[in-house]
């Protein structure tokens, strides 16, 4: 049985919950043994994105095909934190674009799972991103395409919080608020660290609901490791009709392994085997690898 | 060989002159028209790009994202991810400068379906100064991977390359220039990509340049046809894939290589020309352009004489190389 039927076989909320939860915890073993092989990483970002992603692909909040990833009618699903790849790869390969044990290859010489997604090489992947600031702006035009084809897709991406820090994101959102987008959906990833520091501390981004609603958007903050409050609000979007969607996500960068929670020497570090145990006994499951 | 059409006018009758966004925009009217995929994105500048009949005809395939041009090339990206083909319309100097990143990820990186009309290329913003010069947009496009860079060099050629533009696979960075040109391809010209046009034949020297020098480059020859000095004249229209053996054919019958452009002469078409003749056929050449300098104040008539970018800068240069004896 492949997960999408488990996870439709689930019933009550709760219980499908619960299952999030877990193939969550999945994706973070499986993220941080890929950085750990690799040596190389961004685990920080792939903890506190894990949930929200699981949500999406696993929650079937996205309407995709696996075997015909280009399938042309597919919502669109853009990774803008595209450093956060170790817990993305994991979602793609879970959701069934490629098979899991490809995700060994994790940076390896010509490796398809390069540092950095690359729609030309791995399935599932809508655009290349690494550099800030870019996810928004194609999010931005895929909507627009659907709106010049008749089409019913949907457009989610997930944005950084630091990632906001690029301007390229607000003048997309004002060309999202004046072509009344609300095909679009923007998931920011509220952890408070960026490379260097806490956001706060570096470029405030505070009030930033206040922001996103200035700039024309029905913002919803929610918790963003709780798998009944994302799945409710992936399931009610869009929040306003003509307006674009910002769910802003509160997370704790590292989530999941009390070693890298909250520190921002873990935007880019990469555990060693002990750290790898000491995960996989906090979080309840076998590590990957 | 294509003969030219401009040689054919009288002395006494000056040759008409053209607007080559008068052609795109004319050509990009009638391929939305053809094919409902097409669509136009500009970053306010609707009447400097042309786009005031495609907005009234085609609203719905038409958008304007304001001055923003980091998201314009974005949303080129997405449209293009959604199965439209996206035609970006705007000042090359902001399209390219301000956007490089996207233009590099967005588009040749990620091989995304979409075409750049980078207007009022070069000098041709004249007065308004290096601001809105885009005179480095051919260094950093050609270098870039997946990225097709075509500059036409009149009316017919760039309606030609707009039309071959709807069966190409990938990026294209198309440069369009305002200042207007005389006509220098037949009207049932046809567009060949990475092919070079050979305007005219010889055996002396060969011009290479493309854009609004071509016009002047066939001057060129005809200065130098009166000092006996027989010249061959390409229009390298396709900067990438860069016709090498053209190039190199030129290298081994005729005797010198003099390239013109309407930009920097660092990195630009002679710098491609100087690579490959460097690797395949070592050859005297001479690079007219800027040489690594901003432009002063003044028309782009004024500029492009100014730097020698003339018919008789072109024929010094050659001279320089070939020698005036016979």
């Amino acid at each position: 049985m492949n997960l999408k039927d488990e996870f439709e076989q689930l019933t009550g909320a709760e219980n499908k919950a619960q299952w999030l939860r877990k193939m969550a915890n999945w994706i973070r073993l499986s993220a941080m043994s890929m950085t750990h092989h690799a040596k190389l990483g961004h685990t920080g970002g792939d903890l506190s994105s894990a949930d929200i992603l699981a949500t999406l692909y696993l929650g079937q909040i996205l309407n995709v095909i696996p075997e015909e990833p280009r399938w042309e009618e597919r919502d669109r699903f853009v990774m803008s934190k595209g450093h956060c790849s170790g817990a993305f790869y994991s979602t793609l390969a879970a959701r069934g674009f490629f098979p899991v044990e490809q995700l060994k290859t994790f940076m390896d010489p010509l490796s398809m799972l390069n540092g950095h997604p690359d729609r030309n090489k791995l399935p599932g992947v809508e655009a290349n991103t690494g550099p800030l600031g870019h996810g928004l702006p194609i999010a931005v035009g895929i909507a627009l395409a659907a709106r010049m084809r008749s089409q019913g897709w949907r457009v989610f991406v997930l944005v950084g919080d630091g990632e906001l820090q690029e301007g390229s994101n607000w003048e997309a959102a004002m060309c999202a608020q004046h072509y009344e987008l609300d095909n679009l959906v923007v998931i920011v990833d509220r952890n408070r660290i960026q490379q260097g520091d806490f956001t706060e501390n570096t470029i405030r981004m505070e009030p930033l609901a206040n922001r996103w609603e200035a700039f024309g958007f029905a913002v919803k903050e929610l918790d963003g490791h709780d798998h009944l409050a994302l799945l409710q609000a992936f399931s009610s979007v869009p929040l306003e009709s003509g307006k674009p969607t910002c769910f802003i996500a509160n997370t704790v960068k590292g989530r999941g392994a009390s070693f890298a929670e909250n520190k921002p020497a873990w935007h880019h570090g990469v555990p060693t085997r002990e750290q790898l145990e000491i995960a996989q006994r906090e979080l309840g499951l076998e590590a990957a690898w | 060989m294509v003969s030219p059409v401009i040689t054919e006018t009288s002395e006494s009758q000056k040759p008409q002159l053209f607007d080559c966004r008068d052609a795109y925009s004319k050509a990009l009217e009638q391929m939305a028209e053809q094919n409902s995929r097409v669509c136009v994105v500009i970053n306010d500048s609707l009447s400097s790009a042309k786009m005031k009949d495609f907005k009234t005809k085609h609203p719905a395939r038409f958008i304007n994202v304001g001055i923003a041009e980091q998201n314009m090339v974005g949303v080129g990206n997405g449209l293009a991810n959604g199965g439209m083909i996206p035609y970006l319309c705007g000042a090359s100097c902001f399209l390219t400068a301000r956007a490089m990143e996207q233009v590099k990820v967005d588009l040749a990186y990620s091989k995304a379906n979409v075409r750049i009309c980078g207007m009022s290329s070069g000098m041709a913003y004249g007065q308004l100064g290096p601001t809105h010069h885009s005179v480095e947009d051919i260094a950093w496009t050609r270098i870039l991977p997946n990225l097709t860079v075509i500059v036409p060099a009149d009316d017919v050629e760039t309606a030609a390359v707009m039309q071959y533009s709807l069966r190409h696979e990938g990026p294209m960075f198309i440069r369009i220039s305002r200042i207007p040109v005389p006509r220098v391809h037949r009207e049932d010209y046809e567009f060949r990509l990475g092919k070079a046009v050979k305007l005219r034949n010889g055996s002396d020297v060969t011009i290479i340049t493309n854009g609004v020098l071509v016009s002047r480059a066939l001057e060129a020859a005809q200065l130098l046809s009166e000092q006996g000095k027989s010249t061959r004249v390409l229009n390298m229209s396709t900067i990438k894939p860069l016709d090498e053996e053209a190039i190199v054919d030129a290298a081994r019958t005729t005797k010198a290589i003099v390239t013109a452009e309407e930009g920097l002469a660092a990195g630009g078409l002679g710098g491609a020309v100087a690579e490959v003749l460097a690797l395949r056929h070592p050859t005297p050449m001479r690079i007219l352009g800027l040489q690594d300098v901003f432009a002063p104040t003044g028309s782009a008539e004024f500029l492009l004489d100014h730097f020698k970018l003339t018919a008789t800068g072109m024929r010094d240069a050659a001279l320089e190389l070939i020698g005036k004896g016979g």
